[in-house]
């Protein structure tokens, strides 16, 4: 980015910044969903009540009416504010947004954009702080994405509303001011989270170019050691490699930004020249994400020792307890240890 | 089941009340994109149990969206007798979210026209939803090997099938009193027996009707069924022509 074309933006902000972008070149994008009237208060203002339209607490005709409104020339974006209540809506996800393309033949597209809120470190438990990537990337048809920095953010939210397809955008609560603010600290100057502050705000550019899904980025370049994750986890990786070049360990971090499609070539390239991984994943470990990278690599013949550092159980809402079940910087130093241990 | 006609915006679903929330989805649209146009959502009366079915009635209401609702009545939720799982009355549904509501016989061309036209009307100019309850028959079982009525159409092959596990069943130790046993096995024979009744609506087709009563004048039954088939084929085209911009979910 050159110099002259940057600005600095929350995460929030960089989001709301490209979807007012996009929406300013095109009618065709609305948002749909609870309290967007209070959420997306600044585009209502900019884009009217009817283009950024305040749901009842009714996910499964909202998202489910996004659906055929996205196949009838629309482009929503559906906003179920945490991924977690998604639940009562995933029919609208499972049976008709990620099949109507298949099921017609490759003649009709579902164009939508589902917005959440994800992840934990606040200590909301186990209804509020999910992730839930991993679960929804299993779908065939759905394209899931979950951006770590604000540049990535508005690029990827950009892609998103370009794609043909459904889109699963998942924004973490420890990046998104405004929620964390809303669930976790209240306006409260007593407490204080640990907000990856490279992730919370950055730079980003004048306009919004859109970033192709699907295509990982190594956030920090090593020899010795891969890390891979989404999200807040990228943030933890960072950290946990800073600490381990202390000890003479190069790890490289690579940051997926989309869970699916995945960026198998990058995942392999970068295990290939370390022979060591460790997936952070906030999702849930069995059957998701780190299971899914360890399939791709075995797939590839490669040959590597690997860890994972993932949300096992259902997670408390005793903040103390929570640290404890969501992945962190220690746990990723611990599985690393696992690896240098002689 | 998976039809789609993307030029027509006619769309279809595998899952029971999924028509709801889709005519809501086209309803916005064409609310947003082509004013004066509508969707309409074609379901059966098990649906109504749905709960995305009573949100879409909310939605549609609280959008003002122009959709008009047709619950068909077939008294039959896949097997399922649908007054005994239902509570309250059908129409007082819609009702209560503040949708006109009407209910129709099915059969009747005309008076489900009279209702359509009404509705139609009404979605046109802005005013929202209004809910038709039409009155149907059911021609065939929700899926191809519906049990209920095999054993209707063909009891003594189907009965010989079932009746070892069911007196196995009914004589076996441990599991509820006589009397609650009498009841189960009575349970059985009203949905065999309901199932029976309802298979006289079948003669009432139309075309079984006249194929049955010109069986030995082929040539005459040859010409009204290319009579039929020219009326169906045109139908399509003519009331898009009519209608332009209705668009369906079943």
């Amino acid at each position: 980015m050159p110099k002259a074309s940057r600005r600095m933006l929350t995460f929030a902000e960089a989001i709301d910044d490209a979807l007012a972008q996009a929406m300013a070149a095109d009618d065709r994008i609305i948002i749909v969903g609870e309290d967007v009237h209070t959420i997306r208060l600044n585009l209502m203002a900019r884009f009217g009540k009817d283009r950024v339209r305040a749901a009842p607490i009714s996910e499964s005709a909202f998202v489910g009416a996004s659906v055929t409104a996205a196949m009838a020339g629309l482009r929503p974006v559906v906003e179920v504010m945490l991924v977690d209540f998604i639940g009562v809506a995933v029919d609208a996800l499972l049976n008709h947004a990620a099949k109507i393309e298949t099921f017609s033949g490759g003649k009709w597209n579902v164009p939508l954009v589902v917005r959440a809120a994800c992840g934990g470190g606040y200590g909301d438990g186990g209804q509020h702080e999910q992730s839930l990537w991993g679960w929804l990337a299993h779908i065939p048809g759905l394209t899931v994405v979950v951006p770590s920095t604000p540049a990535d953010a508005g690029r990827l939210m950009l892609a998103a509303l370009t794609h043909e397809g459904p889109v699963i955008y998942l924004e973490h609560k420890l990046l998104a001011d405004y929620w964390l603010d809303y669930m976790g600290i209240g306006g409260r100057d007593t407490v204080t989270f640990d907000v990856p502050p490279d992730g919370a705000s950055g730079l980003v550019p004048e306009t919004w170019q859109l970033l192709p899904l699907g295509k990982a980025v190594i956030r920090r370049e090593g020899s010795d050691l891969t890390v891979v994750g989404v999200g807040v986890g990228v943030h933890q990786a960072i950290a946990a490699a800073e600490l381990l070049s202390h000890k003479a360990i190069s790890a490289e971090v690579l940051d997926l930004r989309t869970v699916a499609p995945l960026d198998r070539e990058a995942i392999c390239k970068s295990v290939e020249k370390t022979g060591r991984l460790i997936v952070v994943d906030e999702d849930y470990m069995a059957y998701g994400l780190s299971g899914e990278i360890a399939a791709c690599i075995l797939e590839a013949g490669l040959s590597v020792a690997y860890g994972r550092v993932c949300t096992e159980d259902t997670i408390p809402y005793n903040h103390t307890l929570e640290k404890e079940t969501l992945p962190n910087t220690n746990r990723i130093l611990e599985a690393a240890r696992e690896f240098f241990k002689q | 089941m998976h039809l789609f006609s993307r030029e027509h915006l006619s769309a279809s679903s595998g899952i029971v009340g999924a028509s709801a929330p889709a005519a809501v989805g086209f309803g916005m649209a064409a609310q947003q994109l082509n004013p004066g146009k509508i969707s309409l959502a074609f379901f059966g009366e098990g649906a109504m149990n749905q709960g995305m079915l009573m949100e879409s009635f909310n939605l549609a209401v609280a959008w003002k969206l122009p959709v008009v609702f047709i619950c068909k009545n077939s008294k039959w939720a896949i097997t399922t007798f649908s007054k005994s799982v239902t509570g309250g009355k059908l129409l007082d549904r819609p009702r209560s979210f503040g949708i006109p509501s009407v209910a129709v016989d099915g059969n009747n061309v005309r008076a489900v026209w009279r209702a359509a036209r009404r509705a139609v009307k009404r979605a046109r100019s802005g005013k929202g939803p209004t809910f038709i309850l039409a009155k149907c028959f059911r021609p065939d079982g929700h899926f191809l090997g519906d049990p209920l009525l095999r054993i209707t159409r063909n009891p003594a092959k189907e009965i010989k099938k079932m009746a070892g596990p069911l007196i196995r069943s009914v004589t076996s130790s441990k599991g509820t009193g006589i009397t609650k046993r009498a009841g189960g096995l009575g349970r059985v024979g009203f949905l065999i027996g309901r199932t029976y009744k309802e298979q006289f609506l079948w003669p009432r087709d139309p075309l079984k009707t006249i194929r049955k009563k010109l069986k030995s004048d082929r040539e005459r039954l040859a010409r009204i069924e290319g009579l039929v088939s020219a009326e169906i084929s045109g139908l399509l085209p003519n009331s898009l022509n009519d209608s332009e911009g209705l668009s369906t979910h079943a």
